[in-house]
């Protein structure tokens, strides 16, 4: 039955779609994904297409289970996106959204390094478009940083890949490793995609000024796509348990502090990539497994609190705690949908991040790493304490704002609500997810120790945030903006630039100044010793001028007569 | 303000009542730890302390303490105007 690329539906799509009226272009929409995911069901494990490029062979297609497994994901979201943003007029935003959701389909079919860079950069470039439509300043500032770094990653992943070709002669999209400076290089842009910390001011500053749709399409891509690769080439590398712990603690500090409720997601999804990044770096198995399991059920908990927040801020105007708050009361379904995300992602029993995020958790006990199970247990409570309960508490409980709106439109409701219903579904039956994963696994999420301890760690978590918010301590939500990693290029960098001019011009002035003082200096010495009233003047033979002249006379009869 | 409506959380005394209700099921669920026998993540030996009473119960609590105040502590340093980068 195979006829198609895996991407091609997405990608033609989002090509034809900015030609369809109003009315079919809804309709498309809502199929596009639907024919994606049906074209991919015909495929089967091991299947590969080769074409060629400029006397290249490309591996375009190579389907495992893994590259499976993310396909679906990335066609179920596509759906739930083009859902939750049927009511736009944009075409740039929809079209440029199935281009971005296609290349990522692409990047998890590569079968090799050429391949997955071509997809990587479109990833970049179709993506900016989800920020730079919000059309002011900032997010057009944004916007230009997000994609500069993106291509940045790209650009490493293209050194990276050649040096590799040079050294062993293969482009395969394999497990790579990093013992070599060519395919550190590789891992180096892949960790800028993944948001290792340090590499990781791009998402909290570019995601939060999306549009409301738009970071519901930016949550679930691109991140994902360099989990897979990081799966795929450097499942069992060390280094990852040690980032992905990090990725896993720091964030979670930024997102108590953090007054934009969208920012506070950014930073906890960079908290739960730190769980997929140990998880890989456990190695292929129980550790891979639930790294996978997690990017998948991520997609599904991390767009569900985006398209809640982008509801909200598409109904009210506001993003920030400060501004928001009794919601619940205009926007019920929207704030329920909101409460299954954020059990979700805290990992409450018969919610999809429960049978997830323990694979990864029991994997790290199982190798013994006590450190990085500590941390990750840290990350737990402190996720269920930001994402869980101040996203929901802030926006539609807390003090009421006043705000009275309309619920969300009803595409956007649909959309929530089949989002809310999978992540229920998965915790509930994580059998159908498991069937799906790379590995075969033994896994039994649901044994009375683990459900009891788990409920104990968040509601114990709870109580915390219970006795901080009675006793007063909780750190009020207050308009201001918390520096990260890009103050370093948005402010260090200028501003030493600035300095350096500030310094550096009237320095480079006086130097020029001075040099033209010392020439003239020299000229003036020059001519008075040797100008027509100098002394030297005086030495002039006039016998030696009645030569020049002779020999310039001879030369010239010579040369004309001659 | 269109409607005049009281809402469930309007009155202080539904939200006392949850807090009470939550209160209870946190004491049960401590209380759940000397029911039955726990079986350990780590292997036997490795990490006792998962074992005792109440470690997530007061891991969860602690870890969420320390979390906030450390950072309220972080704002000292890392906080700035709102428009702090438009400047």
């Amino acid at each position: 039955m195979i006829s198609v690329h895996p991407a091609a539906f997405l990608l033609l799509g989002g090509l034809l779609l900015p030609l369809l009226p109003l009315a079919v272009r809804r309709v498309a929409l809502l199929l596009l994904p639907l024919a994606g995911f049906y074209n991919l069901l015909g495929y089967q494990v091991g299947y590969s297409q080769v074409g060629s490029l400029a006397g290249y062979e490309l591996h375009w297609v190579r389907v495992d289970q893994l590259s499976l497994l993310f396909g679906y994901l990335f066609h179920l979201a596509a759906f739930l996106a083009a859902l939750f943003s049927l009511h736009l007029r944009d075409r740039l935003q929809q079209a440029t959204g199935f281009l971005y959701a296609g290349a990522a389909v692409g990047a998890v079919f590569a079968g090799d390094l050429i391949v997955l860079f071509i997809f990587w950069e479109l990833l970049a470039i179709s993506s900016v478009f989800q920020i730079w439509a919000t059309q002011s300043d900032r997010a057009i500032a944004a916007g230009t940083r997000y994609l500069l770094i993106h291509i940045s990653s790209g650009l490493l992943l293209l050194v990276g890949t050649a040096w590799h070709y040079q050294q062993t002669g293969s482009l395969a999209l394999g497990h790579l490793g990093i013992d070599s400076w060519a395919t550190r290089l590789i891992f180096l842009g892949v960790g800028i995609k993944c948001a290792f910390p340090f590499l990781h001011s791009w998402l909290v500053d570019a995601y939060p000024e999306s549009t409301p749709t738009g970071a519901v399409f930016l949550s679930s891509f691109t991140t994902k796509t360099a989990v897979y690769v990081l799966a795929r080439s450097f499942a069992g590398t060390e280094i990852l348990l040690y980032i992905g712990a990090a990725m896993a603690m720091f964030p979670i500090f930024y997102a108590v502090i953090e007054n934009d409720l969208r920012r506070v997601l950014g930073y906890s999804m960079i908290n739960q990539i730190g769980f997929m990044v140990v998880g890989v770096g456990l190695g292929p198995g129980m550790g891979a497994n639930g790294a996978v399991a997690h990017a998948f059920n991520d997609v599904l908990f991390k767009g569900l609190l985006f398209m809640s927040m982008g509801a909200v801020l598409y109904r009210t105007g506001r993003i920030n705690g400060s501004d928001l708050g009794g919601l619940y009361k205009s926007m019920p379904w929207t704030c329920g949908f909101c409460m299954v995300g954020a059990a979700s992602i805290s990992a409450f029993p018969l919610f999809s991040g429960f049978v997830s995020k323990s694979m990864v958790m029991q994997a790290a006990a199982n190798e013994g790493h006590l450190v990085v199970w500590l941390l990750l247990l840290f990350a737990s409570a402190g996720v269920f304490h930001h994402a869980g309960i101040k996203i929901p508490f802030f926006a539609f409980f807390a003090h009421d704002a006043g705000i009275r709106c309309r619920e969300a439109p009803r595409n956007m409701l649909l959309a929530m609500g089949i989002g809310a219903a999978l992540c229920i579904g998965i915790g509930s039956f994580p059998h159908y997810l498991y069937r799906l994963l790379p590995y075969p696994v033994a896994y039994e999420p649901y044994d009375a120790t683990h459900i009891v301890l788990q409920l104990q760690l968040l509601f114990f978590s709870a109580l915390a945030f219970v006795a901080l918010k009675l006793t007063g301590i909780y750190p009020p939500e207050l308009r201001s903006a918390n520096i990260d990693v890009d103050w370093t290029y948005r402010k260090l960098l200028p501003g030493a630039a600035r300095l350096c001019v500030q310094v550096g011009a009237p320095l480079w002035d006086g130097l020029i100044a001075w040099s033209k003082r010392q020439v003239f200096a020299l000229i003036e010495q020059v001519r008075q010793y040797h100008g027509p009233t100098g002394v030297f003047a005086r030495a002039w033979p006039i016998s030696s001028s009645v030569l020049l002249v002779t020999v310039f006379l001879a030369v010239y009869l010579f040369v004309y007569l001659g | 303000m269109t409607s005049k409506k009281k809402h469930l959380f309007d009155q202080p005394r539904n939200v006392h009542r949850l807090i009470r209700v939550f209160f209870v099921l946190c004491a049960l669920l401590l209380g759940a730890d000397l029911l039955f026998h726990r079986h350990l993540m780590f292997a036997e030996g490795v990490f006792p302390v998962e074992g005792w009473f109440g470690f997530y119960a007061i891991y969860g609590f602690v870890a969420c303490v320390l979390l906030v105040l450390i950072a309220t502590q972080m704002r000292k340093v890392l906080m700035r105007r709102e428009d702090y980068y438009q400047n």
